[in-house]
């Protein structure tokens, strides 16, 4: 009760002070754009929280935070970390009781739940020019053609492979423009066996593997307006078909195998010789039993072109923010241009801000890190709806009993077009 | 028994006891004594109240209600119940709950034979024995779960590598789904085990010694003076054991979703337990309304099997 007696008072002192401030400006100047300060809110003594779930980016988050506040010295902002695995479940329990972070951060698969159920503040273009950053992000974080989240880092997919293995089994290294049966050929050729090596690992995490290769293949998760699961068509059959078939060939370990041991581990380790996974996966690789021996090419061209999946994370301002203002504008300047220079310098990840990759692509100077960059303009934003993972949690059940053979590709997705379509219709 | 008969038959009489409650109840009446009472069950009560009443009634009224992550409640009545019997995933995880909870039962024998050996007199290094036992109980399940992972692992785990010593070809054991659930129940076992022993253990030192000699003095031999002797002297410990099994095992959750390694396991279905379904639902899917449905249901067969063990309990359970 006290508090908020006190917030009231707060308020109506902070909205006297810029009444009189207009009146200010209205008297000594006439109209300059100076005036505009005064009234965002921006000028008023304000303490925000910034909730984010990597403890390893914290030190940057710490720069950028330092930045702005240089320029807002009014402004103080706390960081907090909550590990990934409270940090849903948290920022849930809090927003809804309305004692949620003034800006917090926000991935695909949670966006659409936060942004429509109003719990997420608009980000108008004064604030985020859209043009600064690759189109899929601002589409993934756009809901009914507004922008809620300010794109703060992406990441897409390529296709990691182990120069020695191919050298050894006098296969050409893939490049750039490769196909689908190029690709197939390839993982037939470079598993032995014998020795104990794979050509591929069909890892069963869609982002990875299946995703791209279904938008390959000419069909879609999700249709673009989020109420269509695209599990039921012949494309999609195609584009999960392909995985499982690797499996099936012994060409790539079984999903027990890969629940039993990461199959990342297992192609750092040289018993696997082509992976799928996405950039944030390159520093790994690189210091990996076979760092010296990987590389990474572009995805090979399906029927419909070698789009990757993109997705990446984004600053959002909590709309029920007791300093909106201050909320969205630190928002906005935590994944605008200065804020990627100062994340590119820590080669974490890549930032989202256009022209802003080069320090992260020459990180690891043995790696064609620069296809991630390219393969940005093509790519396809990652699938979501409202309430994601209700369908994610079916995705999760039915993919590994279709990869481990238990169900054959059609009659395992047909069930899993329509268990996913029946929780895509209850968030209507 | 006959021996032990004249110890406990003389009546105590505490006579500084008498003397200090007499004059107050006289005093002030049994009002007063009923506002002591409270007064002492108070903080007790308040804790019981805010952490579990509230929580119990609240869960009730959600299960009633179809309920998304941000609140926002639409009544339906008992529609989250009529669904939980018609879905296979409910279904399938109240029988794997069953499994898993019948072979952790098996968890009692062992700590009753492992406690009667650990309590043989002059045993060297008891000690140590107890404090390995207990070792698992202290270990946070992560990291049981990490360990045990390792050495079930199909292609490097220890347990495969031993087998193959013996010329048996092990398999991924708990990504195959025949033998997942019983290899992971096995942890389950492991895990309990010393809590079981340390209860049991407590159970057996209140076995007056002259039970054990008039069983020598009478030529049973060890496993006799065992079934005879330790088990039925033993029962009230081993009642509280089983009973407080049968809820944690029906309440499993934290093995079985730690076990599993990913949500990307092949053999969840042969696997994941009543809570694990919850927790699927409420935390993974936002389906609280169903979620809820689904722990008030595991709460009444958690009642009711804990009534039929106290029911039963009339017919094995040896009280002096």
């Amino acid at each position: 009760m006290k508090q908020r007696g006190l917030t009231r008072i707060h308020r109506a002192v902070a909205a006297g002070a810029t009444i009189v401030a207009f009146a200010f400006t209205g008297c000594s100047t006439s109209g300059t754009s100076s005036s505009v300060n005064a009234g965002d809110g921006l000028n008023e003594q304000a303490t925000l929280s910034y909730t984010i779930w990597d403890a390893a980016q914290k030190p940057a988050m710490q720069k950028i935070v330092d930045e702005f506040t240089k320029i807002h010295p009014n402004i103080t902002i706390n960081i907090d970390v909550v590990g990934t695995k409270d940090y849903w479940t948290k920022m849930q329990t809090a927003v809804s009781a309305g004692s949620g972070p003034d800006v917090f951060w926000m991935n695909g698969p949670n966006f659409a739940l936060y942004a429509s159920n109003g719990t997420l503040a608009p980000l108008d273009s004064s604030l985020v020019d859209t043009s600064n950053y690759p189109k899929a992000l601002v589409d993934l974080y756009s809901l009914d053609g507004k922008l809620y989240g300010a794109p703060k880092d992406f990441d897409t997919i390529g296709v990691f492979y182990n120069k020695r293995l191919f050298q050894e089994a006098g296969v050409p290294l893939p490049t750039a423009g490769w196909t689908w049966d190029d690709f197939k050929a390839d993982v037939a050729k470079l598993t032995n066996k014998s020795a104990g090596v794979y050509g591929i690992a069909s890892a069963p995490y869609g982002q990875m593997t299946f995703y791209n290769t279904i938008y390959q293949a000419g069909g879609e998760v999700i249709n673009a307006a989020h109420d269509q699961i695209g599990y039921g068509s012949p494309q999609a059959a195609e584009g999960v078909g392909i995985w499982a078939d690797f499996i099936k060939n012994g060409q790539s370990p079984t999903i027990q195998q890969m629940t039993d041991t990461w199959p990342g581990d297992s192609f750092g380790s040289g018993k696997v010789a082509m992976f799928w996974d996405g950039s944030w996966g390159a520093a790994g690789y690189a210091k990996s039993a076979e760092g010296k021996n990987i590389d990474v090419a572009p995805l090979p061209m399906g029927p419909h072109g070698n789009q990757s999946v993109i997705h990446g994370l984004a600053n959002v301002a909590n709309a029920q923010s007791k300093h909106l203002a201050a909320a969205k504008a630190f928002a906005a300047f935590a994944s605008g241009k200065e804020a990627a220079d100062i994340m590119a310098a820590t080669g974490t990840v890549i930032p989202a801000f256009n022209g802003t990759q080069e320090a992260w692509v020459k990180a690891i100077p043995g790696m064609n890190l620069q296809i991630f960059l390219d393969e940005a303009t093509s790519a396809i934003p990652y699938p979501i709806s409202k309430n994601t993972s209700a369908w994610n949690a079916i995705e999760s059940d039915i993919i590994p009993q279709i990869l481990s053979g238990k169900v054959s590709v059609e009659a395992g997705l047909a069930d899993l077009a329509a268990k996913a379509q029946a929780e895509l219709d209850k968030e209507k | 028994m006959k021996l032990t008969a004249p110890q406990t038959a003389a009546p105590i009489v505490d006579p500084g006891r008498e003397r200090a409650t007499a004059p107050a109840r006289r005093g002030r009446g049994p009002h007063t004594s009923a506002w002591w009472a409270l007064l002492f069950v108070g903080p007790t009560f308040a804790g019981l109240a805010v952490f579990y009443l509230y929580p119990t009634v609240r869960t009730i009224w959600i299960s009633l209600n179809d309920m998304g992550p941000f609140g926002r409640p639409t009544f339906v009545g008992l529609d989250n119940y009529a669904k939980l019997f018609a879905d296979d995933v409910f279904v399938t995880a109240l029988r794997n709950t069953f499994v898993y909870s019948l072979i952790v039962l098996l968890g009692i024998p062992i700590a009753t034979v492992i406690a009667a050996l650990l309590n043989t007199p002059g045993l060297r290094g008891r000690g140590v024995y107890r404090t390995l036992f207990f070792l698992p109980v202290v270990t946070l399940p992560a990291v049981v779960a990490l360990v045990w992972r390792l050495i079930y692992n199909g292609d490097y785990g220890i347990l495969n590598q031993a087998l193959g010593y013996l010329g048996i070809r092990g398999t991924s054991w708990v990504t195959n789904p025949h033998t997942a659930l019983v290899a992971i129940s096995v942890v389950g076992i492991w895990m309990g085990l010393g809590t079981n022993i340390v209860i049991l253990l407590a159970g057996l030192q209140s076995i007056p010694d002259s039970a054990f000699e008039a069983a020598k003095i009478d030529g049973a031999g060890p496993v006799r003076t065992f079934i005879s002797i330790t088990v039925p002297l033993l029962s009230p410990s081993i009642f509280i054991v089983s009973v407080i099994g049968i809820i944690g095992s029906l309440q499993v959750f934290d093995i079985i979703y730690l076990m599993l390694g990913n949500d990307q396991n092949p053999v969840k279905p042969e696997v994941r337990s009543v809570v694990y379904t919850f927790y699927q639902f409420g935390f993974g899917r936002n389906q609280y309304g169903y979620a809820a449905a689904i722990g008030l249901a595991l709460m009444v067969i958690v009642l009711a099997l804990t009534a039929v063990q106290f029911w039963l309990q009339k017919k094995w359970v040896h009280y002096e």
